[in-house]
């Protein structure tokens, strides 16, 4: 599904991303873990397509096509969807007009017509249900004054909505308590399966408690230096970052 | 995103531009005491309003064209100018929309605006001014029925001179200004409301001006009188077709509230702005003004102006009556090489008077947007209060974005908030939008929409959705 | 017209007196006159006086001063006290004998006009002007025109100047009023750094007019602290027109504090002309009895990644009238620029009256750019609350009025000057509330 190759990125002539390799098939959860600084913002900003990212070499490409030729939209609606660590807030564009918006461009996209109101506020409604968000949310100006935890919240609820054939979660664990990590969580565990992906981008261990990844990479100093099952991060909690790299990759 | 780009998704063509072929009777241009005679005798007025056209013309021939707003344009030949101009029936004015020149129909149409649906529709009467004559007024009898009288300027003089002579120019003196000072020359034709003491106006009136005839300046009046605990919703929106002469507006609009009455007066304004290089578009200044005479009335100006290559514009509203309320909601879109100086004046004199400004500026392409506002504070305006908020928004390097507040307090009762922010669209918002999957143009558009919210929500509904639609969002109203 | 013939002959006379002069000066006296005499004094038509009137000024009969007399137990009584190297003008005539200059450093000039054009009139010629053209205005002109003295302060580059370099201005109570047309030149090299105090004082029953021009020219990264305590005697009339011209990663902050005079007029102007210079606009103007205090303040940025920061407080009291115009202009292509500018007035009386106008003119747009303002009285909830505690009332107004003018005064680390400021606006508040301690409860009751 996606496949990253010798991928190597420089901000503000500083290169942050140093030759990087991951390929991720459908149906599968990958998380990426690493210290601050190492660059795990960088990679999935990336393949967003946020500017003052200088791809110098290397290739990312989504079902076969060149994403760093798509357009920050065109992305998206191919179905590669970036969750914020830190969501923007828009003054007076309300949630379900972003929703709305962002739901229709997808489906003109793939020849599809508006969906039907009716038929896109049930939808909306029975998402916004599943985050235990406050349906009145909707109304609010997009992120505008919300928490962060209501800011993660709504990052998976428009996953939810726009059903993304991989998503890109950074950091979605941080600022968030234990009972809204759970509902984050199962949000994102709703999304999983055999045609969908995830990648997982976090500094903890404690969010894979809740997802369990098919594959953990660990990102050091702009490279993968190692890879394993759930059980790496696991190793990782034990030993730290510097250990697991110390030790001769197998 | 390049600058460039962002210029591309703000540069549209003008959709309202095409010319409807009706034959007008238009007198040459130039202006003397002879054409003022022409038009007074056209419209079949008695004496006392020619003398009334001729009083402003005297004054107008002493007083100078204002220089002090930020706008550059050449001098105006007011004698290139044609003041006349009229369907060639005027005497047999249709009386139902089915006796309407289909052509003049179809040009509604390709406006977007389906006058008979819309007027059977949503219970909105219909004003319609074309080349300066009214052609068609519709509900009149449900009007009549509410007591509520709804004519055009022309009909209020000859049918209602004691009305006319009590308010015409009490809030807008002729010599007020210099282009209200034309105006009360040369008006050819308006509105004229009336709604009776303790009436309700049953709909929300409605007028769509056009400037037509080439070279044809337009000089409409409107005069609006609510009496004690009346109250009216007023619309007024305007577009004209592409044509490469600059074409002069000068409108006068007085408003007058008496005890308790509620006047809102609502206006889209989108004129042929001019070509990318500044050339045709309409040179538009308008002296708009309310006077809240009675205790606790109030006057609500929303404007959302997107037209004209010109624009000189300050509705304002005089606060005389204790506890009366005005207000101006603003949103002002200048691209091209299009000027705007606008803003509001509010003059508090009655105690306990409160006033509310809130203004939203974008200024794309080469274009510049002043906002210019008085907020004066009278000794005996106890307790007075206002709120002004002024925002700019710019898109691209090229625009300018001022804001010119003036704040005259004279009463240490008084509080006088001003908050004014200028900044561009940011570039992290964009990006969450696009990757969400909206386009660049859809992104920008909400963003603008968002950045305009506080005014459209002041907007009657159906305004509301043109407005939106004139910033060209594809954002239906739907969900909600 | 007879108004600026009055002027004019004034200025004759003294010509007369002069004898010869370097022919620039002759030069840029005449054109200074005949742009005065071509403009004659502003009206209220004129945009930038539309709220200040200068009849006043312009039907008073000054003259010029002759000498310097005044006591020196007079003048200790209304300096500063503060340990400084001090100039002191009398009716703008140098006084040698209130001057002391002693143990200045090489790297630093401080010294009447008079005495740098004596020594090298050349040196003076260059920079002289160069700011505040006679086109400035009519009263730019007319210091022109009469300019004879002032103070010239030069800093080599990198000198940090161990103390505040005083300029202080005397108004002297006479038969005859009189005029000063004081002229300032401030130039800073490269990484210099001083603080000028700039004091107007006099004599209470004293009534003549003072028309200063000062040219400030701050090269690269040098730091300017200027403060302005104009406690002029409350008949004085105060013209002053300041002219900043910032380099690349200068820093200029003015602290304009106006308690004084019968009629004021300040414009304050910078030109953020390099990358990276900032400019700092403190402003409190307090007005009572008939006072009218006019600020006008302009923050051009000709340059990318410039700052220009503003905050005015204005308090008025009886038939006191403010007036405050700020300006930020933004030039086409200075892009990352970010403006600030705050303006906040408070009325105490019925009769007070502040016309305020803050304007910002942006012609780019990456430029983060605001402003406020605000008019309004004191809460009555807080001096309900003050009172509540066992403060009389008239303290609780003084404390909040404090309050009101601590966002500005908290930036001013010189206590002489916060002191003064203090009595003038709260009145002689009780011992027990120093003014750190009181600003900080008064604004903890306002928040409350």
């Amino acid at each position: 599904m996606l496949e990253v190759k010798d991928l190597h990125v420089t901000v503000e002539k500083k290169e942050i991303l140093k030759g990087l390799n991951l390929t991720i098939k459908a149906g599968e959860v990958h998380a990426i873990m690493g210290p601050n600084g190492a660059g795990k913002s960088t990679l999935s900003a990336v393949i967003a397509g946020k500017e003052g990212y200088e791809v110098t070499s290397g290739s990312i490409t989504f079902e076969g096509q060149d994403v760093l030729e798509m357009e920050i939209e065109e992305r998206a609606q191919a179905g590669l969807l970036l969750g914020f660590q830190y969501p923007v807030e828009i003054p007076g564009v309300k949630n379900i007009y972003l929703l709305k918006a962002a739901l229709n461009a997808q489906r003109a996209a793939r020849g599809e017509g508006d969906m039907p109101a009716p038929e896109f506020m049930k939808l909306v409604k029975e998402k916004i249900a599943q985050m235990q968000m406050d349906p009145s949310f909707l109304q609010r100006a997009v992120n505008e004054g919300f928490s962060g935890g209501e800011k993660k919240r709504n990052e998976i609820l428009q996953m939810l909505v726009l059903q993304p054939k991989l998503a890109m979660l950074d950091e979605i664990d941080s600022g968030l308590d234990i009972d809204a990590m759970r509902v984050v969580a199962d949000g994102v565990n709703s999304l999983r399966d055999s045609k969908r992906a995830i990648l997982l981008v976090t500094h903890y261990q404690r969010l894979l408690d809740y997802i369990v990844p098919d594959k953990v990479h660990v990102l050091m100093d702009g490279r993968i230096v190692k890879s394993g099952d759930a059980e790496l991060a696991k190793e990782l909690e034990v030993q730290g970052y510097e250990d697991i790299v110390e030790e001769p990759a197998a | 995103m390049a600058t460039e780009e962002m210029e591309q998704l703000v540069r549209r063509d003008y959709k309202e531009g095409f010319v409807t072929d009706i034959e007008s009777e238009t007198v040459p241009p130039g202006l003397d005491e002879s054409t003022i005679a022409f038009i007074s005798n056209k419209k079949g007025e008695p004496d006392w309003m020619l003398q009334w056209r001729l009083d402003a013309y005297h004054q107008w021939l002493k007083m100078k064209s204002p220089s002090w707003a930020h706008l550059d344009y050449p001098p105006i030949d007011y004698q290139a100018i044609s003041y006349y101009s009229a369907p060639k029936r005027p005497e047999d004015m249709p009386q139902s929309l089915d006796e309407v020149d289909p052509k003049l129909l179809e040009t509604y149409e390709k406006l977007g605006i389906p006058l008979h649906e819309r007027a059977a529709l949503a219970g909105v009467a219909v004003d319609a001014v074309f080349d300066s004559v009214s052609v068609t007024t519709t509900f009149k009898k449900e009007l009549g029925e509410a007591g509520v009288i709804f004519c055009s300027i022309s009909d209020a003089i000859r049918d209602y001179p004691e009305l006319i002579k009590q308010y015409l120019g009490t809030v807008v003196p002729v010599a007020d200004n210099y282009f209200a000072a034309l105006n009360s020359a040369v008006f050819t034709d308006g509105s004229f409301v009336f709604v009776p003491e303790g009436v309700t106006c049953p709909m929300e009136l409605s007028t769509y001006f056009r400037i037509n005839a080439a070279n044809t300046g337009q000089f409409e009046r409107t005069l609006i009188i609510c009496e004690s605990r009346a109250q009216v919703s007023y619309l007024e929106g305007c577009t004209a077709p592409m044509r490469d002469e600059n074409q002069l507006h000068a409108a006068v609009v007085e408003l007058v509230a008496l005890e308790d009455a509620y006047i809102k007066y609502s206006t889209v304004q989108n004129w042929y702005p001019g070509d990318e290089n500044g050339v045709g578009g309409i040179y538009n200044f308008v002296t708009k003004r309310g006077d809240c005479r009675g205790d606790r009335s109030r006057i609500s100006w929303t404007q959302v102006e997107t037209g004209s290559a010109i624009t000189w514009k300050y509705p304002s509203c005089v606060l005389r009556g204790k506890e009366s309320v005005g207000e101006f909601y603003s949103v002002a879109v200048t691209n091209g090489r299009q000027q705007a100086d606008t803003g509001t004046k509010m003059i508090h004199i009655g105690e306990g008077t409160r006033s509310y400004i809130v203004s939203k500026g974008i200024s794309a392409g080469r274009s510049n947007q002043s906002y210019r506002g008085l907020v004066k504070i009278g000794p005996r305006a106890k307790g007075a209060r206002n709120f002004t908020q002024c925002d700019s928004l710019l898109i691209g390097d090229t625009s300018g974005a001022h804001t010119f507040p003036y704040q005259e307090i004279g009463n240490s009762t008084a509080t006088v908030e001003h908050e004014a922010t200028t900044s561009k669209i940011g570039e992290d918002q964009l990006f969450y939008c696009r990757s969400r999957g909206i386009s660049e143009e859809d992104a920008v558009s909400m963003i603008v929409n968002g950045f305009c919210k506080d005014v459209f929500q002041e907007l009657p509904m159906e305004f509301a959705v043109e407005a939106e639609a004139l910033l060209n969002v594809t954002l239906e109203g739907a969900v909600g | 017209m007879s108004e600026v013939i009055h002027f004019l002959d004034v200025l004759k006379k003294r010509l007369a007196q002069r004898g010869s002069e370097p022919t620039w000066i002759a030069a840029r006296r005449q054109a200074g006159a005949a742009r005065f005499e071509a403009m004659g004094f502003p009206t209220r038509r004129d945009e930038a006086w539309k709220y200040t009137n200068v009849r006043q000024i312009a039907q008073g009969h000054f003259e010029l001063a002759e000498d310097a007399d005044y006591s020196s137990a007079k003048a200790a009584a209304l300096t500063l006290p503060i340990d400084a190297y001090r100039l002191t003008f009398v009716d703008g005539v140098f006084s040698a004998r209130l001057s002391d200059v002693e143990g200045l450093p090489e790297s630093v000039q401080v010294m009447p006009l008079s005495q740098a054009l004596a020594q090298n009139h050349e040196a003076v010629g260059g920079p002289l002007g160069r700011l505040t053209g006679v086109e400035f205005s009519p009263f730019s002109a007319l210091n022109t025109a009469f300019m004879e003295e002032g103070a010239v302060i030069r800093l080599a580059p990198g000198t940090v100047v161990d103390k505040p370099i005083i300029l202080q201005f005397v108004s002297r109570a006479g038969e005859q009023p009189v005029m000063s047309h004081p002229r300032v030149l401030i130039e800073a090299a490269g990484r210099s750094q001083a603080t000028v105090i700039e004091h107007h004082m006099g004599d209470s029953d004293a009534a003549n007019f003072t028309n200063l021009v000062a040219e400030i020219m701050l090269d690269r990264g040098a730091i300017l602290t200027h403060y302005k305590l104009q406690e002029a005697p409350l008949a004085d009339l105060h013209i002053a027109s300041i002219h900043v011209e910032q380099r690349r990663d200068s820093r200029y902050t003015s602290y304009n504090l106006n308690l004084g005079g019968g009629l004021v007029r300040n414009d304050l102007v910078t030109d953020l002309n390099g990358q990276g210079a900032e400019a700092n606009f403190y402003g409190l103007f307090y007005g009572q009895g008939r006072q009218h205090v006019d600020n006008h303040t302009l923050a051009n940025h000709n340059a990318p990644r410039t700052f220009s920061n503003e905050n005015y407080k204005g308090i008025l009291d009886d038939r006191a009238h403010g007036v405050f115009n700020g300006k930020v202009v933004v030039k086409r292509d200075s892009q990352k620029i970010e403006g600030f500018q705050s303006n906040a007035n408070l009325l105490l009386s019925d009769r007070a009256e502040i016309d305020t106008k803050p304007e910002l003119e942006i012609y780019a747009d990456d430029v983060k750019c605001s402003h406020g303002s605000t008019t309004g009285q004191l809460d009555k909830e807080a001096i309900y609350a003050l009172r509540t505690r066992g403060i009389d009332e008239q303290t609780a107004r003084g404390l909040l009025t404090l309050a009101f003018a601590g966002e500005v005064m908290e930036q001013v680390d010189i206590d002489a000057i916060t002191e003064r400021v203090e009595l003038a606006v709260a009145g002689k508040l009780p011992e027990r509330f120093n003014l750190a301690g009181l600003v900080e409860i008064a604004a903890a009751f306002n928040e409350a």
